[in-house]
């Protein structure tokens, strides 16, 4: 499995969307209309997908990462360890996701 | 009396970059430490940061300006903004000297870096004092 680039990758796409995050907490401190433009970005098609993928590669980097820590202390480094933690942080990942966005959408109305 | 550390009779290492303990790059293992630091402080506080995400999910900016000028709430954001930046910072500086090779353009990209990294965090640690001064 060559899951460590795809730990890159996502930390790298996490890098650049935290302009988004900046965007929405300056938003937030400017005032209404600047709030308005941020939710209506985020409401639109292209928005959802961004906050959905932005979502799934902070949810996959993280349990990729708890990886790393789990080798950092030296366990996990046989084959079939090595295996199932890789599988458990792709299906987590994406598991994790889709549940936390069922959550978002009963909590936010699809909002 | 044998040294505490016997088998470093071994080590290829010099004596004196032994004793700093610094390695190549001058810098020793603190990134390697500050990256593990930041990544546990993330997991820590990944569900309470969830929570507040949620909690404003279809609120007006005045909604969202209470809750993210809130002690508690704003105390919390400005721990994952520090963590989190900390820690891309260093991951992206492991990515830049991994894949750029010539080393004029590596000591822009780092450059590039920290400022981009130092931009993200004052903005977002800016607008949330100002959400919770309240002006």
């Amino acid at each position: 499995m060559a899951l460590s680039i795809v730990h890159r990758a996502t930390g790298v796409a996490l890098y650049f969307g935290t302009l988004l995050l900046v965007w929405w907490l300056i938003a937030a401190a400017s005032g209404p209309a600047a709030y308005a433009h941020v939710q209506a970005f985020t409401g639109s098609i292209l928005g959802r997908l961004i906050a959905f993928g932005y979502t799934w590669a902070l949810i996959h980097h993280m349990l990729s990462g708890v990886r790393h820590l789990v080798w950092d202390l030296g366990y996990g480094f046989k084959a079939s360890e090595r295996e199932w933690l890789t599988w458990a942080a792709l299906i987590g990942g994406i598991g994790l996701t889709v549940l936390l966005w069922i959550i978002a959408y009963v909590i936010g109305g699809g909002r | 009396m044998s040294p505490p550390n016997s088998n470093s009779q071994k080590s290829m290492r010099t004596p004196l970059g032994r004793v700093r303990g610094l390695g190549s790059s001058n810098s020793g293992t603190s990134d390697f430490w500050r990256q593990r630091l930041t990544a546990v402080a993330m997991i820590l506080l990944m569900i309470p940061v969830i929570v507040i995400v949620m909690s404003l999910l279809g609120r007006n900016q005045a909604g969202a300006a209470q809750i993210l000028g809130s002690p508690l709430v704003a105390i919390v954001m400005l721990l994952f903004i520090v963590a989190s930046v900390w820690h891309m910072k260093i991951g992206m500086q492991v990515v830049l000297e991994d894949y750029v090779h010539d080393e004029k353009i590596k000591l822009v990209a780092i450059m590039a870096n920290n400022f981009f990294s130092a931009a993200v965090a004052l903005a977002s640690i800016y607008a949330i004092l100002k959400l919770s001064s309240g002006v």
